[in-house]
């Protein structure tokens, strides 16, 4: 049987400061090296001063995946040399002396499969290498620090996936996870990376290591997969050993490295006594903790009668939950979540389009309020949302500017009905003899009016010139 | 100009205007220039301290609001940061590192218009308790200059012995303040773990260690404690003393105390001279209605392993930045691959600290952790449980700080298990996290010995007030130098 274990290393994008001092925790605009201080650059006699910001949202993670919480967590040094490392140890946390990190062992759902969280640990990110000059001769390594020292949440499942789909479903359903509770975005560059072990059956474990990103991790891991497989049809020995992702390529390459006879000499930092984090933390912690997207998608079906499946997509995505929370109404939520799973998804489906969205949850308010009130068709409704989204003006100057009101001035509309009538005399003909062909003629009618006419009004005229019920 | 004054009486002198800080730093500049080439006590010398006193004058005659040192010239052990100061710890491999911040203790002396005179020589990275592992050269006793001064902080304990500052901060990882206190005949003062902020402290072993004053008298430590001791943001590990005012009734006495005779600490490695010390100590201390029992601290007998087994640990990690890529000294990357420039740069480190980093990559590391640092820490534990009951029949503790008397320099040097030895008095005070004190008490042959006080964590004032009283029964000579 295949097992697949994964190890993510997941940002805390969205706090202030680093773990360890109050340079930024968001070091992705700064001009190398100038998001920097005594402290995370290891300079000598500085010393590292606890984020507890931090510590609140790590254990917020653990709780959302449902792992036990210790009352007392530390950190360890974890000692190895590498230029990215200033200190050339990583303040991190370990389980071996007792349950001392964040989160201990938990479970989430992935559809019908339990995956089990191995453990969770807060530790420092290192700083970022970068490589210049073309040949191996002649290459240097440039260090910066500006993410150095900055909060990363690591998680640790068991290896209890056995595809990489499954793999799929529970790094989405984790992203969700970690954007609804406020304490990352991880759409954000290199907030979200992973390391695999994967084997088959038979086979040893193969760790693969430096996986940038989620959409690889599942091409790395059905890589391996299919490479362990055709060595074992061979009968080939597959070897315990760790590979690395190269993403150029999109294959994993053995590393020569001595990566597993290094020793880390594991100890506890004694510069950052031992935190306690009692039952009334955790209670209190919880309270603070944003609704969970299962909650809400029980909440969306149960109170506002949203199809499940509309349901689950606004639950599952912050950007689309927030704006349906704020612009909903008792009366016109379904019209709220129908605009935005229809028409609203695929006008902001990046990242970059997101923020270059004008679009305000006021915005979003009015549009179902005025499809409801049929002062904007549905269809015109599209045009408005387009034109909101890159202008950010009021409904009510692009309606007059784009002339999107609808037309429901009732003698207006007759004379284009008259018009449509001496038209098509045949199909009026046929919707005498069956009256659902009537859809036709309304067709008809959208079609002269650009698709402006109130529907509904115009149903009732149409029935009336033609003199049905 | 009187230089052989307390801190306490420099702050009466200038406030009452007998002097001014800018002749008493002027004529400190001139002893150090005149007699340091023989101590070597400092690295570096402060070539604006005159000029800075001149400022503290003016505020002082101008009646503007003067901080409590009143220009009190200081020296600094060379492993605390000033800001743009050079910062070495005694090492080659630091010898052109200059802090870009200040330690907390800098910064709250700066607050109070201290000045530093200069960089106070130490064993290399605080490794050694003789100053003779100093990359740039061994410091002297002021009291014979064959003689070390101790260490690791001997050119603090030197410079306030020799009348080159009035003051002095070290830091004391297993007795790197008392000991050379002790050899040299001045106060020095290990307080509670937490109590003073090591953030600006180069460290070498981080849990246990602390920044410590030496000064002439033990009202002076209080004096210094009350400046810098307190939380400290920027070090997690401080502790709140609530403002404690350290000499408010250190003159209380210890009449009805309870002190405890550590056994272990005047075993048979103690000579003759510091037992026959000791035993006067306590009659002194019962004459003064104190009530003196021997006690026995059964783990001491490991305490040494146990000191340098978690020391190397923590030293081996705490040492592993010194890669000379961000800082360090004159020797460029170009062309190297990253380990084997690293340990070419690491040869820069001397043949202690070189010692340490190799027992520091071994006693924690898989397949000997068990053996060796875990079984420190055991000790470490055992030893803390053991102190915390004697605490509970004892105010006190009490053992001649060092078991020997000084040695000359070149004498243990090659024999470093011999010279780990000499720790065995010192180092239960940092393994345990209590205060402990070293108070000038006797002369032998004009060689300085010095008693060791210990008291419970956060006991420092009572440990302050007995160590003021036991001050307060000898007199001792003036340093020949």
């Amino acid at each position: 049987m295949t097992m697949i274990g994964l190890e993510i290393h997941c940002q805390l994008t969205n706090l202030q400061s680093k773990l360890f001092c109050t340079c930024k925790a968001n070091y992705r605009e700064f001009k190398i090296n100038e998001n920097i201080c005594p402290v995370c650059m290891g300079l000598p006699g500085s010393l590292p001063r606890l984020n507890q910001e931090a510590v609140k949202k790590a254990t917020m993670i653990a709780m959302a995946l449902n792992c036990s919480t210790p009352e007392k967590i530390a950190f360890f040094r974890k000692n190895y040399f590498y230029p990215d490392s200033p200190k050339n140890f990583q303040i991190t946390q370990l389980n071996i002396y007792g349950d001392t990190s964040v989160g201990g062992t938990g479970s989430i759902m992935v559809g019908d499969k339990k995956i089990k969280i191995t453990r969770i640990q807060l530790e420092e990110d290192p700083g970022r290498l970068i490589y210049e000059g073309s040949s191996s001769k002649n290459q240097i390594t440039l260090v910066d620090y500006n993410r150095a020292g900055t909060p990363l949440v690591e998680i640790v499942t068991e290896p209890d996936f056995e595809n990489p789909k499954q793999v799929r479903d529970f790094l989405n359903i984790l992203s969700d996870l970690l954007a609804n509770l406020g304490v990352a975005d991880p759409s954000l560059e290199g907030a979200m990376r992973a390391d695999a072990n994967v084997s088959i059956k038979g086979g040893k474990k193969v760790e693969i290591k430096n996986i940038g990103s989620f959409h690889d991790l599942e091409k790395a891991v059905h890589f391996e997969i299919t490479r362990q497989e055709s060595l074992h049809s061979r009968d080939i020995e597959i070897i315990q050993e760790t590979r690395h992702w190269d993403d150029q390529r999109k294959i994993t390459v053995s590393s020569r490295s001595k990566e597993e006879e290094l020793d880390y000499r594991y100890f506890l930092e004694g510069d950052i006594p031992w935190i306690r984090i009692d039952s009334d933390v955790h209670q209190k912690l919880k309270s603070e903790m944003p609704e969970s997207i299962s909650s809400k998608k029980k909440r969306y079906i149960s109170k506002y009668n949203i199809p499940p499946q509309v349901a689950d997509v606004l639950s599952s995505d912050k950007f689309y939950s927030d704006m349906f929370e704020k612009a909903h109404t008792e009366s016109n939520a379904k019209e709220v979540a129908n605009i935005i799973t229809t028409e609203l998804m695929g006008l902001v489906d990046t990242r970059e389009k997101r923020i270059a969205s004008k679009l305000t949850f006021t915005h979003l308010k009015e549009l179902a309020d005025s499809i409801q009130s049929g002062k904007v068709s549905r269809s015109s409704s599209k045009n408005a949302l387009h034109e909101i989204l890159k202008t950010g003006k009021d409904l009510s100057v692009i309606i007059a500017e784009l002339d999107l009101g609808n037309v429901s001035d009732e003698s207006e509309l007759s004379e284009i009905i008259t018009h449509v009538i001496s038209e098509e005399s045949q199909a009026v003909e046929q919707a005498k003899s069956n009256p659902q062909t009537i859809n036709y003629l309304v067709g008809k009618v959208m079609q002269k009016t650009k698709g402006k006419a109130d529907p509904t009004l115009t149903l009732n005229l149409l029935k009336k010139q033609i003199g049905i019920s | 100009m009187n230089l052989k004054i307390s801190a306490l009486e420099y702050i009466q002198e200038v406030q009452n205007g007998n002097i001014s800080a800018e002749d008493f730093v002027a004529k400190t500049l001139e002893r150090i220039q005149s007699i340091d080439e023989k101590l070597h006590a400092f690295l570096s010398v402060n070539d604006k301290a005159v000029e800075q006193a001149r400022q503290i004058d003016k505020k002082i005659k101008s009646g503007d609001k003067v901080g409590e040192c009143f220009g009190m010239p200081i020296s600094i052990k060379d492993n605390m940061c000033i800001k743009d100061n050079k910062t070495t710890c005694a090492s080659k491999m630091l010898k052109d590192f200059v802090a870009p911040y200040d330690a907390t203790v800098i910064s709250k002396l700066k607050q109070q218009d201290a000045i530093f005179v200069g960089k106070a020589n130490m064993d290399e990275f605080a490794m050694g308790l003789t100053t003779e592992f100093s990359a740039f050269g061994p410091s002297s006793n002021p009291w014979n200059t064959d003689y070390v001064p101790g260490g690791s902080s001997g050119g603090s304990a030197a410079s306030v012995s020799a009348f080159e500052c009035v003051a002095s901060l070290g830091s004391d990882t297993g007795g790197s303040v008392r000991n050379p206190a002790s050899f040299c005949s001045v106060v020095g003062y290990k307080p509670t773990y937490g109590l003073i902020s090591r953030y600006g402290l180069i460290s070498y072993a981080n849990s246990i260690e602390q920044i410590g004053p030496l000064t002439r008298t033990v009202k002076d430590t209080a004096f210094m404690l009350n400046l810098i001791s307190g939380l400290d943001p920027n070090d997690n590990t401080t502790i709140n003393n609530q403002d404690q005012d350290y000499l408010l009734g250190i003159d209380l006495g210890i009449e009805g105390k309870k002190i405890g005779i550590i056994k272990e600490m005047l075993g048979d490695g103690t000579s003759a001279e510091v037992r026959s010390a000791t035993k006067d100590a306590i009659s002194k201390m019962e004459g003064l209605g104190a009530i003196c029992e021997e006690v026995s601290l059964d783990m001491v007998k490991y305490s040494v392993a146990a000191y340098y087994t978690i020391t190397a640990t923590e030293a081996g990690s705490n040492l592993a930045r010194y890669d000379n890529l961000r800082y360090g000294y004159d020797f460029s990357v170009e062309g190297y691959e990253f380990n084997s420039y690293i340990s070419k740069a690491r040869q820069m480190f001397g043949p202690e600290v070189k010692r340490r980093m190799i027992i520091g990559g071994f006693v924690p590391s898989a397949g000997q952790a068990g053996k060796y640092f875990l079984k420190a820490l055991k000790v470490k534990n055992k030893l803390t449980r053991e102190i915390s009951e004697t605490f509970k029949k004892f105010d006190l503790l009490i053992a001649p700080t060092v078991p020997i008397l000084p040695f000359k320099k070149g004498e243990k040097i090659d024999d470093p298990v011999a010279l780990f030895q000499v720790d065995i008095n010192t180092v239960t005070a940092n393994l345990t996290g209590r205060p402990a004190i070293s108070v000038p008490f006797a002369m032998s042959n004009g060689l300085p010995i010095g008693m060791q006080l210990i008291a419970d964590s956060n006991q420092d004032k009572l440990l302050l007030q007995a160590a003021h009283a036991l001050e307060q029964t000898v007199t001792l000579p003036e340093v020949p130098i």
